[in-house]
């Protein structure tokens, strides 16, 4: 074999081994949602929706608890991570914009996005929970907002630099003060990008189970009431699947169906507007 | 000029409500930092930093802890995860950037990262339910058999196959890291100058030349990062590896022994510590993992920087 026909032999070799990652990529992710999707599809009873959980070992029961309390928790994780991600986002893009400090916050928040989310749960442990004495629904909900805040964050100062200078150039010449030139000209522009990150940031902590564990923690009642603990359907997955019942295992798939599918509907929409918004 | 005044009042008052607000972030890991160290303050000075990290004990009864295994079982499933993921990771992108036609070029991207949109908890049901069953049956016999059975290495896989181990461990967390190698490293293999490849191609190099000799090197940093935020993701992964990691405090040469990590620790131990010294310990931990994924994270966001910096030149 001379040595073209080997580089040739070679690199078809490494493009071959590379389809076939590309292959296995897709494979786990068709293998990972086939099985959510099979196993899911058949737990979704009304029952699952409409009904409390039955006490341990009894069969039948739902998760309308965990349902309603996840509700709740992400809403107000929801309300209060997105202002304070928003109005920061708008501080590095605009009145800080290209100074170090905007630069330095910027670096941080893009850490802080990945940081391991159980540790947060921690610390809101510390904070939220130890002092009152017992579990409760707002530290869920707060555990959740600071994991939102910095990939809100994030979004929007992207999003605010994508808007044209121009743009706010020709506001202040019509002697609009620069608040009035964020709210009415930058924020209009870039509303698209912001709502996209806010969906994106929902995506992102809907299915976070970690720093629930030891803020909302878990309940097996019914309950609305934010001072307490609080059911979650992540929680109640987790609490699922290592139980020994069977009955709990079918309504964990069933609960995780609803779950994945609620995030990549997000993720997907998100990607979808994005594209079509800023080609 | 009473009116100009009056708006430039409340322009000032809109910018530090915007100002502070973007403070949060800067107080929160602040605040992340201080009061883990406050909550872990009894642990440390009863253990000590260094006696704390090499103790292997981890008993709630005696009281006595260490963090040993924990950082064993994070360092063991973390590292084993970066190799199975890398390879196939830099295959996904040399696929999607050189390889695939280009109609497939976004949706298989936006494929592969919905692979990173997929809760960790639902990698972990997965795992323990399905996965699981699949190594303790198939893989990790087939694995005794051909790389157990040789010298050295053949310590790795000793044991029953249970299915609960490192190994299936290692396997999620490696899928669940794919794509942040994967998306980061296509990025940069994207920004290689064409005319760089094509004047390669021009001199009759194969494309697997044109990837390895031109490609590789000039996103060297961009792949650097991806690699490294994997690391960082992969270092604070909770729920995936709860399922399927047995929460066992041992240190082991099998790769098919149970473990803990300290994600798995706190998940599991954290809402059972009855005693100040165990919770303070739990705390311990977990300022250790996050000051190790600060640290990595930070050295990360500070290679893609520096890509980023190339690029634009």
């Amino acid at each position: 074999m001379n040595i073209e026909q080997k580089r040739k032999l070679e690199s078809i070799a490494a493009l071959v081994l590379s389809t076939l990652a590309a292959v296995a990529g897709l494979f786990w992710l068709v293998f990972i949602l086939g099985d959510v999707l099979v196993r899911g599809i058949g737990a979704l009873t009304p029952s699952l929706f409409l009904n409390d959980p039955t006490p341990a070992g009894v069969t039948g029961g739902g998760l309308r608890n965990a349902f309603i309390g996840q509700l709740m928790i992400t809403g107000f994780a929801t309300l209060i991570g997105v202002p304070i991600g928003i109005l920061g986002g708008t501080f590095l893009a605009e009145y800080a914009r290209g100074t170090r400090v905007a630069r330095s916050i910027s670096i941080l928040s893009d850490i802080m996005v990945s940081v391991p989310s159980i540790v947060v749960g921690t610390f809101i442990y510390a904070v939220m929970v130890k002092p009152v004495g017992h579990f409760n629904g707002w530290a869920g909900a707060a555990a959740l907002a600071v994991i939102m805040i910095p990939v809100v964050l994030r979004t929007t100062e992207d999003m605010l630099s994508l808007v044209p200078w121009t743009l706010r150039e020709a506001a202040f010449a019509l002697g609009a003060p620069y608040y009035k030139v964020i709210v009415q000209v930058v924020y209009r522009g870039a509303a698209t990008g912001i709502l996209t990150g806010i969906l994106l940031s929902i995506a992102r902590v809907a299915g976070e189970t970690a720093p629930l564990l030891f803020t909302s923690f878990n309940n097996s009642f019914m309950s609305t009431d934010m001072r307490g603990p609080i059911a979650s359907l992540t929680a109640s997955i987790f609490q699922y699947a290592m139980g020994p019942y069977e009955d709990w295992h079918v309504q964990a798939w069933g609960a995780s169906f609803v779950i994945t599918i609620f995030i990549l509907l997000i993720t997907i929409a998100g990607r979808l507007i994005i594209k079509w918004r800023y080609k | 000029m009473p009116i100009i005044e009056r708006r430039n009042s409340v322009d000032f008052v809109f910018s530090v409500i915007t100002a502070v607000a973007s403070g949060v972030v800067v107080l929160l890991i602040l605040g992340i930092l201080i009061v883990l160290i406050h909550e872990s303050w009894l642990a440390i000075n009863h253990f000590g930093v260094i006696r704390f990290i090499i103790s292997t004990d981890w008993d709630p009864v005696k009281e006595s802890f260490g963090a040993a295994t924990a950082i064993f079982g994070t360092f063991v499933t973390t590292v084993l995860a970066l190799f199975i993921a890398i390879p196939i990771a830099i295959g996904i992108a040399i696929f999607v950037t050189e390889i695939c036609p280009p109609f497939l070029k976004e949706p298989i991207g936006i494929a592969i990262e919905l692979l990173a949109a997929i809760p960790s908890i639902i990698y972990g049901m997965w795992g323990l339910f399905t996965l699981a069953p699949i190594m303790a049956k198939y893989i990790e016999p087939a694995l005794q058999h051909s790389i157990g059975a040789l010298p050295v290495v053949g310590i790795l896989f000793q044991g029953t196959p249970m299915g609960i181990d490192m190994l299936t461990a290692s396997v999620i967390l490696s899928i669940m890291i794919i794509p942040f190698t994967a998306s980061i490293s296509r990025d940069s293999f994207n920004l290689t100058p064409a005319v760089v490849k094509e004047s390669a191609y021009a001199i009759g190099t194969t494309k697997w030349e044109v990837v390895k000799n031109i490609v590789l090197p000039y996103s060297k940093l961009g792949i650097y990062g991806g690699i490294t935020l994997s690391l960082g993701r992969a270092l604070g992964e909770t729920m995936a590896v709860a399922f399927v990691l047995g929460n066992n405090h041992q240190i082991t040469s099998s790769l098919l022994n149970a473990a803990a990590t300290i994600t798995v620790t706190l998940a599991n131990e954290f809402t059972e510590a009855d005693k100040d010294l165990y919770l303070s310990s739990l705390f311990y931990l977990a300022i250790i993992l996050f000051i190790m994924s600060f640290i990595v994270l930070a050295l990360a966001k500070f290679f893609l920087l520096k890509a980023e910096r190339k690029y634009s030149r």
